[in-house]
């Protein structure tokens, strides 16, 4: 803890820069100081040797997700990378997110994840209950508090095979973070989308492409929130589709119950 | 890993750790409990030593069972199943766990390598998940698990069972028995911590404020579910050591240690 | 001459935050066509950092709760100096503002009845912020996001464009409002795309600025690299005051080790669910700072305090809880003093006040904040915190029931761009409900002074866009400074180096954290203004390389300009006001002074024909006057006690 003793050292960075024309990693020997986090190790680099170079950033405490990038190959945020997880010969290798078109340096165009937002259809309120009349239970509203819990920072979005690796499926499937959005909804006590005739769960598997989740778990393994993706959200959601289309006593109970009413 | 204006880098992917170690000790545990299964599920021998069965014989359902007294073997099967017994009912426990929510990660990961580690480039130029056949099948993992929960329940008996001496005397107990304790716990462990049943006991429901019961049942299920990984992996060694403690009984290269 | 892009809207909002989107729902609402442009990606604006909860005197928790109270309590934070008409409606509204929230799917904690968990803060007199963990902020800001989606939703569905009636251009820079030649009404927005570099200009009769605060010309800041003070210097250069620009408010607890993360905030609920100050002499020193305006208010002893969280109607709270103001100033006392921590803060510990599982449950991401970025379990050891700029209370100068800005038809401001509802003094939790109470009204009257102007819109005239431009491109072309000299003699224009915009921001937070900080005096104040003039002078040569494509440099370069036109108004306004009060803490003038209660100093352009080229970089570009705020309403008064008002009321005020 103490500060006495000069802690800092020089680190080698690679850096990716250049644009949609093509780029490269660009080699820096910079300062790394006691306490610091990747993002001020590229901030250090603004600063110092490369004023022109791009980043997204904002609230510098891993509450906006704004900082994503790939550290070492591996999604992260900048600002919650801290450089004493990394020895001090290391070569640390810094690019952009590889599954977004490149927009400059460490900055990507993230706009399908605007597109896919818009994509799902939004909280359906209750009939018949005014403002201030809400009431829902802790237990009821915990699930989908812990997905509300996203800071977008679409790190899921970016390390998930279905679109990282093959481009063509982006049209199809909305991605973890969107895929987690249907679950937050359906899982919400008040909203009543199925009243409105809207059948969130038939549409994750019809409109949103959850059939391509192979539930290899990358983006709960990269959630800077720590939020149970996989767990919680994705495979609850493809065991609501299966109520639908294929539990053999789901099917049977509803064969016998409806008989009466027919 | 190539699209639209995505960063120009070659390299499918720059992680500088040991990332192939996963997957790799995954499709290593994976394929020595294949061979081994295999072997024994085919070998339609020493499978059983009083008062104790393989799991991987059990329930037994084909004439061509061994007599185990008291034991699970009906002759549903006449004689014309010439074939091992085990594998008429291996096929619901292979079906569990080949649908299983973590096998699945396991063996996309590990055999198919899609993806074989998290930013890691797949090798494969197409995909559609398991929206297609034969992956849409993967929905199927509710059935198997409304199977497995039977055969698990036999496999219970199968252990009360192991409290009998060799002449079928009950109150005693040997280190066999002991095994198959151990395995079942973790069998059964193992069944109740799978999505699907964290899914049917209360996950599906809207409002857990109305069913305090499945509310409850749903929590303790989930904290078993948190440990679904570590739990397919323990019963999946235990069942095999289990049927390779009855194998090495019937074959008289062991003898069973009683304890009373 | 640049041709630039034109587009036309209804009314346009500047900022993204909390006040610009509730903005822009409402004039959507009310049928405006209405573009939203920020500087950040949609839904990360500097509302996602707030924590403790949204202030609201829903009642939920303790019913004696209600808009009167919540009134009294906003006036003695922020130390009577408030415009009282906001403060009421800040007041009255409130509720409606967080209920109308639920409605668009947020998810607040709940109590075991089913309603809104309400929490104790700082000030406030019973537990009245809704909140969602220690998250609130980024509740807030996720649904107003996704209520925007879905009124884009039912646009597409209706015109088959999403973007048809509201549309964010996001990660854009604003850096002029453009008015009409002739009648001087707000006609539109200069605008580029911080990606492309791109310049565009957005047509629309009105302007809300919604752009928040102003920390990052401090040094040690909770605030994020937005928040340099665009809307106050767009207002600024439009021709409309601010208000009371010397009030900053120092949030008591920020983070002060690792120095990289030094400024991030520790939330107020820390301490309003238990977490108590301590000295290095393990004394809880907030006992020995009680102030005579609040001895009635607070515990005087731990015990009391402490009996206090379970039964509040019996007790008194702890002096933990007292305004930021005060908290802060204790704590710098201490440190002072020599009772610091080790990384210079004092210590605020709830591992000995709740258990672990409690404390991971109701302050999650305070406890992820310090395992990951200083590697403390604040389970098991005290934090070190110290004072932190956290947030302006000054600001535009705007009517009260409108949020229109003073002298410039057609311009509105909320949110923290924003001036006087809180005073000299912000409550915890009145910053949340204070965006979402006047982001509505600025985006009610905006679209209703739209709709009402009709056919006859404003016109921008060419030149205004080409001066814009010219301004936005010059760090392109920026030389050296004249005194550049060599042995040979000066240098050529070309071959001196330009100014580091980095380095001038630098040299500028540190001027106004040792100069105008938290606490102020003559001298230094003075000191800044020349410091402020030398920079000024400096930052016209601010340069930067490369081209204009997300080039953060050039970013910098132009937020320059805002920084130092703001931190002007509050050195200059900081000099002026003799007294301590709220926000600003006077050495040499310590007492409060009831003489300046009614005065409002207000900001102004010094040469507002010109542009600041015209403007002589020495002495100065901020002119400072005098206003005497309205006589708060008698019906209003009658709420407080006349022996509370004694302390803050000069005489005469009392009997009117």
């Amino acid at each position: 803890m103490s500060t006495a003793a000069s802690t800092s050292y020089e680190a080698h960075f690679k850096v990716w820069r250049g644009d949609t024309d093509g780029g490269g990693l660009e080699d820096f020997k910079v300062e790394v100081n006691d306490g610091e986090v990747v993002l001020d190790i590229i901030h250090r680099l603004q600063a110092t040797q490369a004023p022109d170079l791009a980043v997204r950033w904002n609230c510098k405490a891993g509450k906006c997700g704004s900082c994503s990038a790939e550290i070492n190959g591996r999604p992260r945020l900048l600002c919650m990378t801290r450089m004493s997880t990394f020895s001090r010969e290391e070569t640390l290798t810094v690019t952009p997110l590889r599954a977004f078109p490149v927009v400059r340096d460490l900055v990507t165009d993230v706009g399908f994840n605007y597109t896919k937002a818009r994509e799902v259809p939004a909280f359906v309120p209750p009939q018949g209950l005014g403002p201030g009349e809400y009431r829902m239970m802790q237990e009821d509203v915990d699930r989908s508090q812990e997905f509300r819990k996203c800071i977008e920072c679409f790190l899921c979005q970016d390390t998930c095979h279905v679109v990282r690796d093959h481009e063509e499926n982006k049209s199809a499937f909305a991605g973890p973070r969107f895929l987690m959005r249907v679950a937050e909804l359906d899982m919400h006590p008040l909203d009543s989308a199925a009243e409105s005739g809207l059948e969130r769960k038939k549409t994750a598997q019809d409109e949103h492409g959850l059939g391509y989740c192979n539930i290899t778990k990358c983006c709960t393994e990269v959630c800077p929130e720590g939020i149970k993706i996989t767990d919680n959200a994705l495979i609850p959601l493809k065991e609501r589709a299966v109520d639908r289309k294929y539990d053999p006593l789901v099917w049977l109970g509803n064969k016998i119950r409806r008989r009466p009413g027919a | 890993m190539r699209g639209a204006g995505r960063a120009a880098i070659a390299a499918p992917h720059l992680r500088t750790d040991r990332w192939w170690l996963q997957p790799a000790g995954t499709a290593a545990g994976l394929f020595a409990f294949i061979v081994y299964s295999t072997w024994r599920a085919f070998a339609n021998a020493d499978y059983y030593a009083a008062p104790y069965v393989s799991p991987f014989y059990s329930p037994c359902l084909a004439e061509n069972c061994e007599p185990m007294k008291g034991g699970p073997n009906w002759e549903i099967f006449g004689s014309w199943w010439g074939l091992s017994p085990a594998l008429l009912i291996l096929i619901f426990p292979l079906g569990f766990r080949l649908t299983c929510y973590y096998y699945r990660k396991a063996y996309y990961r590990g055999f198919w390598a899609s993806p074989p580690a998290c930013a890691v480039a797949e090798p494969h130029k197409k995909y559609s998940g398991e929206t297609k056949f034969p992956l849409v099948f993967q929905n199927m993992h509710r059935y198997f698990f409304y199977a497995a929960v039977p055969v698990a329940g036999i496999l219970t008996y199968d252990t009360v069972l192991a409290f009998r001496d060799e002449n079928y005397e009950w109150g005693h107990m040997g280190l066999g028995t002991l095994v198959f304790l151990v395995n079942i716990v973790l069998i059964w462990a193992y069944t109740l911590s799978c999505h699907s049943c964290r899914h049917i006991v209360g996950g599906k429901l809207k409002h857990f404020s109305k069913h305090p019961v499945r509310y409850r049942t749903w929590q303790w299920i989930g904290k078993l579910n948190a440990r679904h990984m570590l739990l397919a992996w323990a019963s999946l060694i235990s069942v095999a050591l289990a049927d390779l403690y009855v194998y090495l009984v019937a074959s008289g290269a062991f003898d069973d240690p009683r304890f009373f | 001459m640049t041709t630039v892009e034109r587009q036309q809207w209804d009314v346009v909002v500047v900022g993204a935050g909390g006040a610009g989107l509730r903005a822009a729902i409402e004039a959507r609402e009310q049928g405006a066509r209405t573009a939203v442009i920020c500087k950040s990606l949609f839904g990360k604006a500097h509302t996602v950092m707030a924590e403790g909860g949204i202030a609201a005197s829903m009642g939920n928790v303790n019913d004696g709760d209600n808009w009167q109270v919540h009134f009294r309590d906003t006036m003695r934070g922020g130390k009577f100096l408030n415009q009282w008409r906001m403060a009421e409606l800040h007041a009255q509204e409130a509720p409606d503002r967080v209920w109308e929230l639920e409605t668009w799917g947020a998810l607040f904690d709940r109590t075991r009845d089913g309603k809104i968990s309400q929490r104790n803060f700082g000030g406030h007199e019973y537990p009245r912020l809704a909140h969602v963990g220690d998250r609130t902020g980024l509740e807030l800001i996720r649904t107003l996001q996704q209520k925007i989606v879905s009124l884009q939703q039912e646009d597409f569905k209706e015109h088959g464009d999403y973007e048809a009636g509201l549309k964010v251009f996001q990660e854009c820079t604003t850096t002029r409002i453009l008015k009409d030649d002739v009648d001087g009404k707000v006609a539109g927005i200069f605008s580029y795309e911080r990606e492309s570099g791109r310049f565009f200009v957005i047509e629309a009769p009105t302007v809300i600025l919604a752009t928040g605060g102003i920390g990052k010309s401090f040094k040690v800041t909770s605030n994020s690299w937005e928040y340099t003070g665009d809307g106050h210097a767009l207002a600024l250069l439009a021709g409309a005051p601010l208000l009371n620009m010397e009030f900053v408010q120092f949030h008591p607890t920020g983070m002060v080790w690792p120095p990289s993360v030094k400024g991030i905030l520790v939330t107020e609920s820390v301490r309003g669910d238990g977490g108590v100050l301590r000295n290095s002499e393990g004394k809880r020193f907030m006992f020995d700072y009680i102030p005579d305006v609040f001895k009635e208010k607070y515990a005087e002893s731990e015990e009391e305090g402490d009996r206090w969280y379970e039964d509040p109607d019996r007790n008194r709270r702890p002096p933990e809880l007292l305004p930021r103001d005060e908290v802060a100033r204790a704590i710098n006392s201490e440190v002072k003093a020599g009772r610091g921590s080790p990384h210079g803060g004092v210590f605020l510990d709830v591992s000995t006040r709740m258990p672990a599982d409690v404390i991971r449950r109701r302050l999650p991401s305070m406890y992820h904040q310090f395992k990951e970025l200083a590697d403390v379990d604040i389970t098991a050891e005290a934090m070190e915190v110290g004072p932190t700029c956290h947030y302006v209370m000054g600001g535009i100068a705007v009517e009260s029931d409108t949020a229109a800005a003073l002298g410039v038809p057609g311009l509105f401001a909320a949110g923290e761009v924003a001036g006087g509802m809180h005073g000299s003094n912000r409550l915890g939790g009145n910053s949340l409900s204070d965006l979402l109470v006047f982001g509505r009204r600025a985006g009610l009257h905006a679209a209703k002074y739209a709709a009402g102007l009709g056919a006859e819109r404003p016109v921008i005239e060419d030149s205004q866009i080409d001066l814009a431009a010219a301004e936005a491109l010059r760090p392109f072309s920026a030389e050296g400074p004249d005194e550049t000299l060599t042995e040979e003699g000066p240098l050529p224009s070309t071959a001196r180096p330009a100014e580091n915009p980095y380095t001038l921001h630098q040299e500028l937070q540190q001027a106004m954290n040792d100069l105008v900080g938290i606490i102020r005096r003559e001298e230094e104040m003075a000191t800044a203004l020349k410091r402020l003039a030398d920079l000024r002078v400096r930052a016209r040569r601010a340069g930067v390389e490369g081209h204009r494509q997300f080039n953060p440099g050039w970013h910098l370069a132009l937020d320059m300009r805002n920084m130092l036109l703001v931190s002007e108004c509050i050195a200059r306004s900081a000099l002026e006001r003799t007294e301590s009060r709220g926000g600003h803490t006077r050495e040499d003038y310590p007492g409060m002074d009831r003489g300046w209660r009614k005065v409002n100093l207000l900001s102004q352009l010094a040469d507002p024909t010109g542009g600041l080229a015209a403007t002589d970089p020495v002495r100065g570009q901020i002119r400072l006057v005098r206003k005497e705020t309205e006589p708060i309403r008698p019906d209003l008064l009658a709420l407080f006690e006349k022996e509370e008002l004694v302390k803050y009321l000069a005489e005469e005020e009392l009997y009117e």
